[in-house]
This record gives structure tokens, C-alpha cells and sequence, in this order.
């Protein structure tokens, strides 16, 4: 069937040996014509330098504020399949595992209902069902928790679905169990995940350990991210296996050949905190000095292997820019067991909320909060010490501010009594 | 009139004094200064059920708003 829409500039992003959308798009408009409109309007886009898409709408699912954007052309005159073009987020599970008949499942949903497009996924990690009617919403949303188990996920100003990385699942390195830990943050937060009463978005992240294959560092309001206490686990035979050429470094990520790793230059010196020694023989690391940044693991994999007394590091505020810049996430409680049920991390995180619903201004993210307001009114509101490891460079900001309750003895003031020894 | 449905009421009537149409969760809770944020966002969502308040969301935010009888059909025949 030819399509109705002429597309030549679209066309060129069919060109070169990488995937297109514009050909995946055009496979599905044979036999869907809202995609073939949507090509349509994607050109008249291009030629106009400006969207067609209108901002929002109040379509949803009954009881949810959260899960379905509505979304129209403002050239329903042109396009009319795609007048309305609803998005629905489904809540992905933990660590993106699925079975095949689910996945079969949910295509065949798709298709029966919206336009067979999907995006696995979106960066929130929902599956992205794109393009629907209103009148299709309710009867989705039947199906997709009563045939599949499976519920949508979060948008506006909610808690948005969690997400995790694989860890332990299928990674040596991960000190968390990500897919309880998402699991438990969803469950728990049902109604924060479906009922938006937040100033904006809150996101939360999982990674098992420093390498953050989530990003949650840059990506998270709250990016829990795996570490542990003790010391490296070091097989010294495999280290030397190594330095002798007898194993691939860095796990074959360099070139699948066998080669004598420079441990000295591709290891000790790339070390942030220089708190590595290799004798020829032996490789000694100061753990008091290691910051976890992986690296050392990352190279030799087979030798070295993160401690066993795991858990996580929370770090509070990173968001892409809106109202302020790109920021990422800080530390705030440095060491955390992490282990079910979670009720030292669940009482954290409520008076964090707390604190960011009675402060928070419409549209502020925590990070952007906690900048206006200062850490130490944040420290304060979630009952979490100061503590040297929150700071990035010590000593390189002078001003130092102290409470009289921080202080041993504290002190007080009496300013009229010091106007009396001293004039203005 | 329980005080909870009173305070709803209040809600309500505020939504109705104002110029505009949407408005933010934080803003709707100036209604009832003494009720806390966690309680006030109870209220706000059974006023949702009941189908007195309405969402409406950009994707990224959301706020709320009163309904009108024919509100879906408006929107989508590009009326609001
Ligand atoms: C323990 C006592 C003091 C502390 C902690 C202190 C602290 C500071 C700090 C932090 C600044 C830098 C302000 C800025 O650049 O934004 C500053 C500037 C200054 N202070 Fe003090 N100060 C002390 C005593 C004094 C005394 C006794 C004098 C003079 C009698 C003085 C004279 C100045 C002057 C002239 C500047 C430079 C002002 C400028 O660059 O505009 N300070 N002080
Ligand atoms: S973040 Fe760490 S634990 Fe998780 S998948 Fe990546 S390397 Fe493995
Ligand atoms: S993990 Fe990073 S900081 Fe720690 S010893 Fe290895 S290279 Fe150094």
C-alpha cells in the first residue's frame, strides 16, 4: 500500500547501515494509519521548524494522575488519525526481565489498541505504548493489569518508576539486591507513584555498585548506589596471571587478546587516591584510601573483587536542567546496610519528602531545593550528621559555620550587651 | 458537616474563587493553612474519586482542576 505522505526529508534518516526509525515507522503505517500521519506531520515539522504537538491534557485512568499523557496535533485538519495520540507508561519490571508471551502479550494489546509503536523504553524505564485514543485508555489499562500483572508507571508530579540495573541477576560486582530494592520502593509508594502531590518529579535509582550503569549519580533525586566496607578481595595468583600476559584485561573490553597488563600505568596510576602499591610480586591496597571507584576491578576482574560487608551510598538532588543547571547528586548518608525490610532508608525517605512538600516550590526538584535553602537546613530536616565524606574537596571552602548546639559547651550571645562595649 | 468534609468544601470553594482554571497541589493547599501537606493530599484525592477535582498533567507536572461536564470532549475537539 502506498502511504498518503510525501517524506523526503524524513527519507534521508532512512539512509547509511545504522537503524532507522523512519523505516520502522513506515513498516507499520502499511497497516496502521495514524503512523502513516504521524510520518506526515514528523515532515511538516522538519519544514516548519516548529512541533505540532499540543502540551498535556486531563485524559487518564480513573483514580491514577499519573501514567497517561495526553497528547494532540494541532493539524487534526491534516493528520486527523493522529488528532489524538495518547502516551501511556507502563511500569517496566525490575531490571527490564521479561518473559516472551508477556512481551507477545503486549504487543498484541498494541496493536488491537494504538498504533503498534512502542519505545522499550523511555529514559524514565517505562515501556512508552505511543499514540492512542481516550477511548481506549480504560479498556488498556483493564487489560494490562488484569491479563498481565503489569500496572503503569509514573508521570508529572509524582514519584516516577523506579529503576534498577541488572545486579545481581546476572553481575558479579553488584553489593545490592536492585530488583527487591526497586520492587519494594514501587509497592511501598503506590500511592505516591499514582497520586502526583510532589512540587515535580521525584525519581529514585538503583545501581549495584560504583560503575552505575543506571546513572543514577546524574539521573535520580534519590540514586542509591552500591559499595561496600571492608577491604577489595584480592586473589594475588590472578594478579600476577595478568602482569604475565596469562588472562585479557579489563574483561576483554579492550581487545579480546591475551596480553601482559602494564599494571603499574593501567592500574597504580590511574588509582584516584594513589592508595595502590604493586612490589612485582604483590599488589597491596589502602583501603582507608579507596574511594570505590571500581577502576582497579574494572581492569582485573578475575583478581580483584569489591568486600563482602556490602551496601549502599544515598545521594540526594541530581536532575537534568530546567530551572537550574544539569547537577548531580550528593552524598548524604554514606554507608547504609540496605537490607529488607529497608526501614532505616523508608524513614529517611520520609522526611525527605516531607521536608521538599512543606518548602518545595511548584516545579522545584530537591537538588534545586537544596540549593536554595542550603544542605544544612536539608541535614537538619532529615536528621543525618555532617559528615566529612559529604564534602567534595575539604578544606577548599574556608567559611565554616557553627551551631552553639554543634559545639561542645555551645556558647550564647547577647548583641545588646555587645553594642554596649562596642560602637557601631 | 465533619470537619473533613468541611475542609473539602473549602477546597472546593477556593478552586472557584480563583482566575485560573489549573492549579498546583502546594498552591490548592493554601485552602486549609491548619491542615498539614500529607493529610490535605488525603483530601485532595477523594475529592479526585468523587470526581469533584480533576487531574490534568503536562507529562512532567500536574495540577488540578474543576470539572466541567463535557471537559474530556472539549479538550479533544481543541475547545481548551
Ligand atoms: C577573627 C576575626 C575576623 C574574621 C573571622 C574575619 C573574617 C573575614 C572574612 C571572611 C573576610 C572576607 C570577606 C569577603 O571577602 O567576602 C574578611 C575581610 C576583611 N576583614 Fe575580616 N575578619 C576578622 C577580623 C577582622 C579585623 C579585626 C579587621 C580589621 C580591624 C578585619 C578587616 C577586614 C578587611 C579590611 C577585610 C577586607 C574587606 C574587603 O576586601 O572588602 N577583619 N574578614
Ligand atoms: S552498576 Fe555495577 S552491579 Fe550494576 S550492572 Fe553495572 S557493574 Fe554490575
Ligand atoms: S577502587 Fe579505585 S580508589 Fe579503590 S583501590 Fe581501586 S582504583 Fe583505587
Amino acid at each position: 500500500m502506498a502511504l498518503k505522505h510525501k517524506t523526503p526529508m524524513l527519507d534521508e534518516l532512512m539512509k547509511g547501515p545504522w537503524p532507522s526509525f523512519v523505516t520502522d515507522i513506515k513498516r507499520v503505517a502499511e497497516r496502521k494509519p495514524q503512523c502513516d500521519d504521524i510520518l506526515g506531520l514528523m515532515e511538516l515539522s522538519y519544514k516548519d521548524r516548529e512541533g505540532h504537538w499540543k502540551h498535556g491534557g486531563i485524559v487518564g485512568v480513573f483514580g491514577y494522575g499519573g501514567g497517561v499523557i495526553g497528547r494532540y496535533c494541532d493539524r487534526p485538519d491534516l493528520f486527523p488519525n493522529v488528532a489524538h495520540f495518547h502516551t501511556m507508561r507502563v511500569n517496566q519490571p525490575a531490571s527490564k526481565f521479561y518473559k516472551t508471551d508477556v512481551l507477545r502479550k503486549l504487543c498484541d494489546i498494541w496493536e488491537e489498541k494504538g498504533s503498534g509503536l512502542f519505545n522499550f523504553h523511555g529514559s524514565t524505564g517505562d515501556i512508552i505504548l505511543l499514540g492512542t485514543t481516550t477511548d481506549q485508555l480504560e479498556a488498556i489499562f483493564y487489560e494490562l493489569t488484569h491479563e498481565l500483572g503489569m500496572d503503569l508507571g509514573g508521570s508529572g508530579s509524582n514519584m516516577r518508576t523506579p529503576e534498577g540495573c541488572v545486579g545481581r541477576a546476572r553481575c558479579e560486582w553488584s553489593c545490592l539486591d536492585t530488583q527487591d530494592i526497586v520492587y519494594d520502593i514501587t509497592m511501598r509508594y503506590q500511592d505516591e507513584l499514582h497520586r502526583p502531590a510532589f512540587p515535580y518529579k521525584f525519581k529514585f535509582k538503583v545501581s549495584g555498585c560504583p560503575n552505575d550503569c543506571v546513572a543514577a549519580i546524574a539521573r535520580a533525586d534519590c540514586s542509591i548506589i552500591g559499595t561496600w566496607r571492608d577491604k577489595i578481595r584480592i586473589d594475588q595468583e590472578a594478579v600476577r596471571a595478568y602482569v604475565g600476559g596469562e588472562l585479557v584485561p579489563h574483561g576483554g573490553a579492550d581487545g579480546p587478546e591475551k596480553r601482559p597488563l602494564d599494571i603499574q600505568a593501567e592500574v597504580i596510576d590511574k588509582c584516584p587516591t594513589k592508595c595502590m602499591e604493586w612490589d612485582g610480586k604483590n599488589l597491596k591496597i589502602w583501603d582507608e584510601d579507596c574511594v570505590r571507584c571500581m577502576h582497579c576491578i574494572n581492569i582485573m576482574p578475575r583478581a580483584l573483587r569489591p568486600g563482602e560487608d556490602v551496601g549502599a551510598t544515598i545521594l540526594v538532588g541530581s536532575k537534568a536542567p530546567i530551572l537550574e543547571g544539569a547537577q548531580l547528586s550528593s552524598v548524604i548518608i554514606p554507608f547504609m546496610k540496605m537490607e529488607p525490610p529497608y526501614e532505616e532508608f523508608h524513614e529517611f525517605v520520609g522526611k525527605m519528602w516531607d521536608w521538599w512538600m512543606e518548602h518545595g516550590k511548584n516545579r522545584e526538584r530537591l537538588g534545586e531545593l537544596i540549593q536554595r535553602l542550603g544542605m544544612r537546613e536539608f541535614l537538619r530536616a532529615t536528621d543525618v550528621k555532617p559528615d566529612p565524606r559529604m564534602v567534595n574537596t575539604p578544606r577548599y571552602n574556608p567559611y565554616i559555620f557553627y551551631d552553639p548546639d554543634d559545639v561542645p559547651g555551645g556558647w550564647s550571645r547577647d548583641p545588646k550587651a555587645y553594642r554596649e562595649r562596642h560602637q557601631p | 458537616m465533619s470537619s473533613k468534609e468541611e475542609a473539602k468544601e473549602r477546597i472546593i470553594n477556593w478552586m472557584k474563587e480563583q482566575k485560573k482554571s489549573k492549579h498546583y497541589f502546594n498552591d490548592i493547599c493554601k485552602a486549609v493553612p491548619e491542615i498539614n501537606m500529607r493529610e490535605a493530599k488525603k483530601l485532595i484525592n477523594e475529592l479526585v474519586s468523587e470526581g469533584r477535582l480533576r487531574y490534568w498533567t503536562s507529562g512532567s507536572t500536574t495540577m488540578y482542576m474543576l470539572p466541567g461536564v463535557d471537559d474530556v470532549e472539549k479538550e479533544e475537539k481543541g475547545m481548551v
